[in-house]
């Protein structure tokens, strides 16, 4: 026990110290990488506030699972809801690939058992009613139009202006003004797999929204920061299909995340193939690919990370995807697809019965109603002005009262104050 | 698990003795052909309400009125609220008047009760939790597009308090509108968009066409003749119009299957009435209808009395051997011109260049003797900078003083202008009103991000009572059809009617986004230079260096100095 405090004592002290914050939590995750097995325990230990019964009760069931050598059972995600987070960010009517990427991502995660309620989804603009859209309220991933995945079913969440910065960090983070209504919350908690995907145009280091701002890769690792401290996600997959997406998962540094995207630094994300009548391309390369790749995926599919990272090789790609699980405490081989891509439903059954009360009858009052008129020509014509509110003179009216009172007395002398007061 | 084990059992319900507040269901659909070839279809789904939603106890059992929509009426306080999500324009020489007129873009107007003490945050709250319903950008809505009528948009239901107070109008002209606000629209229905006449509304067809409405509109009504008990009526309407030559390959003949790519098979089973209503009214003798139905109907709506072939889909017999019904209409064109709408509006921006420029809003009264008066509601967001002192109102050449004006001037980033006018328009004539504006420089962080697109300002809103050919039916519980009955009517000789003009879209002067950075650089390289040359002109000192001998006096020197003499 009292290795544990230590240990909570390091791990909070290393947090704390501001100056060289970065680089001590990397050796700390360093650490984690090397004693994986042990520091799983402390990090049980250290994250739950339970009574120490609980506590024990881990510590012997992890030597006993140890002892029996089913590390795979204990290893298995503990989390009991899905969340994806899937945003395009690009505006304009030939970035109908970015806005393709999203949906079909979207259509993969519906169709997988994610529902709408737990979708955010957030389109930068609108390609399907688009003007330019030869077939309206369609969006095609396939050329010659064989699959459109805007369907007939979707809930978009944020829209157009809507997709900025600062909406999508405040998605993150939970931190959105009271009256915003659950369908654009991320209402995730400590048990939630939370799935990201972003795509747009980007760079070395950031990910340009909408041609007007930009979100850096050091921003976005401070959010999954502060995601991880208010405990709102259990794990987090994060895609990214932009060019050099790879440098938007360098500064990650919160536990539990894993990372991948469709090119190193320095590459080109490259798009897939046009569509002769819309006139413009349709997917990305790598999103294409894991596309197909989904569409073999079922709900109870057993694939596991590792198919996934084997997605869109170079030869297909011709840019090199890459990935990055040095922060995730679980072996990738053993994470399942579904564990982000579909949706964990706990069914209880219960026999119990719930008596309905009655509804309680109530008297109204009787009196008769009766239509407005819809244009009262002269009730309106004579119609009172309405009271206007009174303000108090404006600074600026007050001088130049002031002013022209100043002048008056100047030139006439003081001595017809008598006359006025 | 009594409820359950009744539906088994399939007996009528013994449930529990008291009553459930009575809730009914009417869908129809409207087919009128039109004199250019296209079609207009105009669904509509009632849902009746005998219940209070502003009584203490709070409503918990909701069976075929929406959850979501009455929590929203008993959380904020609502007594009408309508809204409408529009994409295109409606042509009205072209195609007459609709039955439920709708601007483009978005538009929601509400009348809240008079206990609500802060009508502006409930005004706020109110549009948060209707884009979370509907997916749109409704959180758009604030004080800079907001106004607050003062004689426009009377209540619809019923009610006698008429406070302009309560009264919150707001349209979002750039809204688009796609198969994500029309998928939470169906889910609100009773039967979703699996039975009945919603199995019909299939974006990839709707959206296709030359116009596209969708609105939600709840008020209050009368149950019954006397008027002593009001329920509340849910009334969820799409207008569509298809196109002759995109949807129908340039011929007229239009079918269900061509329209909406489906046919009927079946009523809703919540539904107490499921009918559809062709107009046969015009061309009678070249109109063909098949399946032929004997069902005949004449309602008076929008001024005239209409002829309507009936199919009831709650007969089973309506369906055929098919099993499936799909409506086939063909006519042949007339060479006659329509009947002209006795109203109709337009507007547009007159000047050039990006400083100043001028509205024009054009309104004709095409009644050959009779003149009537119209109330214009305009409301310019605070960009346009309106010089009010230009505003003049011209009816066939002749100053035409409006006998009511109200005008709220802007304040800049704060509120819009909103002008209000009870003109009289004379017969047969065109009445001009003219405005000029200035534009305004915002800053720059307030543009969007395609600011090269333009900024819109929102339809102009002419409401008026028109003088009807027919007499009106003022009866309003008789039994008529949904599309007849939207706008009360008072009296027999006149109908409400509103026309929306078409949005502007102005441009405003646009910076250089780069410029920032250019300056900057600029700017940081000549104080760079510039500085930077005179810092080391006065600081530092000067020396004069002689230059290097050349080899044979450095060689002396190196002598003489061994010899102790001075050098060279």
């Amino acid at each position: 026990m009292k290795t544990h405090v230590l240990f909570n004592l390091f791990a909070t002290f290393l947090l704390a110290d501001g100056l060289n914050i970065e680089v001590s939590v990397f050796d700390f995750s360093l650490q984690l990488q090397i004693s994986h097995r042990f520091v799983f325990l402390i990090l049980n230990f250290t994250r739950n506030v339970a009574p120490l019964l609980i506590n024990t009760q881990l510590f012997t069931r992890f030597l006993s699972r140890i002892s029996q050598d089913s590390a795979g059972q204990f290893f298995s995600s503990g989390h009991t809801n899905n969340w994806a987070v899937l945003v395009c960010t690009s505006r304009f009517w030939f970035n109908y690939r970015h806005v393709a990427n999203t949906l079909s991502v979207y259509r993969s995660v519906k169709r997988l058992g994610i529902p709408d309620s737990h979708i955010v989804l957030m389109l930068a603009d609108d390609m399907a009613c688009n003007h330019r859209n030869p077939k309206p309220a369609t969006v095609f991933s396939h050329k010659n139009m064989e699959l459109n995945v805007y369907g007939d079913d979707v809930e978009v969440d944020y829209r157009g202006y809507e997709v900025t910065v600062e909406n999508f960090l405040r998605v993150l983070t939970g931190r959105l003004p009271p009256s915003t209504p659950r369908s654009k919350r991320l209402l995730s908690d400590d048990r939630s797999n939370i799935l990201i995907y972003l795509t747009g145009h980007g760079g070395n280091g950031f990910l340009k929204f909408q041609d007007s701002e930009e979100i850096s890769n050091v921003e976005l690792a401070d959010a999954f920061e502060q995601m991880w401290q208010k405990r709102r996600y259990n794990e987090l997959l994060f895609i990214i299909d932009t060019c050099q997406g790879a440098s938007m998962y360098e500064r990650f540094y919160s536990p539990n995340l894993m990372a991948l995207a469709s090119s190193q630094v320095g590459e080109d994300s490259l798009s897939h193939q046009p569509d002769l009548a819309i006139g413009v391309h349709l997917m990305d390369r790598y999103t294409f690919y894991l596309l197909e790749f989904l569409e073999d995926i079922h709900p109870a599919s057993k694939a596991n990370m590792n198919d996934l990272f084997k997605v869109c090789p170079k030869s297909q790609c011709v840019s090199t995807p890459g990935h990055r699980t040095d922060l995730f405490l679980r072996d990738p081989g053993s994470v399942l697809i579904t564990d982000f891509f579909g949706s964990v439903r706990k069914v209880e059954i219960t026999t119990e019965a719930i008596d309905l009360t009655d509804p309680i009858k109530e008297v109204e009052e009787r009196y008769m109603h009766s239509y407005v008129d819809q244009l009262p020509v002269s009730e309106i014509i004579h119609q009172k002005p309405k009271q206007k509110d009174w303000h108090p003179p404006d600074g600026f009216i007050l001088g130049l009262w002031t002013l022209i009172l100043l002048v008056f007395f100047q030139t006439y002398g003081v001595k017809h104050l008598r006359h006025i007061f | 698990k009594q409820n359950a084990a009744a539906q088994k059992q399939a007996e009528p319900a013994v449930l529990q003795p008291t009553p459930q507040p009575k809730d009914d269901f009417q869908e129809e659909l409207v087919v009128r052909p039109l004199h250019s070839g296209d079609i207009y279809a105009s669904f509509q789904f009632r849902t009746l309400w005998e219940t209070d939603f502003m009584r203490g106890n709070k409503v918990s059992h909701y069976r075929l009125f929406p959850k979501s929509l009455g929590q929203v009426i008993s959380k904020f306080s609502v007594r009408e609220l309508h809204i409408s999500f529009t994409q295109g324009y409606w042509r009205t020489m072209q195609w007459g008047q609709p039955y439920l007129p709708s601007p483009p873009g978005a538009e929601l107007w509400v009348w809240f009760q008079d206990s609500v003490t802060d009508v502006d945050a409930t005004w706020k709250e109110l549009t948060n939790v209707l884009s979370g319903i509907f997916c749109a950008s409704l959180n758009f809505i604030d004080s800079t597009n907001t106004v607050q009528p003062s004689a426009s948009f009377k209540p619809l239901g019923i009610g006698n308090v008429t406070d302009h107070r309560f009264l919150r109008y707001a349209t979002l002209p750039r809204e688009i509108v796609c198969t994500e606000n029309l998928t939470p629209w169906k889910k609100l229905l009773p039967c979703g968009s699996k039975a009945g006449l919603a199995v019909l509304l299939k974006s990839e067809k709707l959206f296709h066409s030359s116009f596209h409405s969708q609105a939600v509109h709840i008020r209050p009504v009368c149950q019954d003749w006397q008027c002593k008990t009001t329920s509340w009526e849910l009334r969820q309407t799409l207008n569509v119009v298809f196109d002759l030559h995109n949807s129908g390959q340039g011929k007229r003949e239009w079918s269900l299957f061509k329209m909406f790519s489906r046919t009927l098979t079946e009523a809703c089973p919540l539904a107490s009435s499921s009918k559809i209503y062709i107009d046969i009214t015009d061309n009678p003798e070249q109109f063909e209808l098949s399946p032929a139905t004997s069902l005949l109907s004449q309602a008076m709506v929008l001024g005239d009395r209409r002829t309507f072939s009936v199919y009831d889909l709650t007969q089973q017999d309506t369906f055929g051997s098919v099993r499936s019904l799909n409506l086939l209409i063909r006519w042949k064109s007339t060479e006659g011109d329509m009947l002209r709408p006795l109203l109709h509006a337009e507007r547009y921006v007159a000047g050039y260049g990006l400083q100043t420029g001028e509205i024009h809003t054009l309104m004709y009264n095409h009644h050959p003797y009779r003149s009537f008066p119209v109330l214009l509601l305009d409301s310019v967001p605070w960009y346009l900078r309106l010089y009010i002192h230009t505003l003049t109102v011209t009816s066939k050449g002749k100053d035409n003083k409006p006998s009511y004006i109200h005008y709220q001037p802007s304040k800049d980033r704060v509120r819009p202008h909103l002008l209000e006018m009870l003109v009289q328009l004379p017969p047969n004539s065109v009445t001009e009103v003219t405005v000029q504006f200035e534009r305004a420089l915002l800053k720059w962080t307030e543009y969007t991000p395609d600011p090269n697109h333009g900024f819109y300002v929102g339809s102009s809103v002419i409401s008026s009572l028109v003088p009807s050919t027919v007499a009106m039916d003022t009866n309003s519980t008789r039994e008529r059809p949904l599309f007849s009955s939207f706008f009360p009517c008072k009296e027999e000789s006149s109908y409400f009617v509103r026309v929306y003009t078409e949005p502007l879209l102005v441009n405003l002067p646009t910076p250089d986004f780069s410029m920032p950075y250019n300056v900057i650089c600029l700017t940081c390289t000549v104080v760079a230079v510039g500085y930077g040359s005179l810092y080391n002109l006065l600081t530092r000192s000067f020396q004069i260096e002689e230059p290097s001998p050349g080899l044979a006096k450095r060689i002396a020197n190196v002598i003489r100095k061994m010899r102790g003499v001075p050098p060279l």
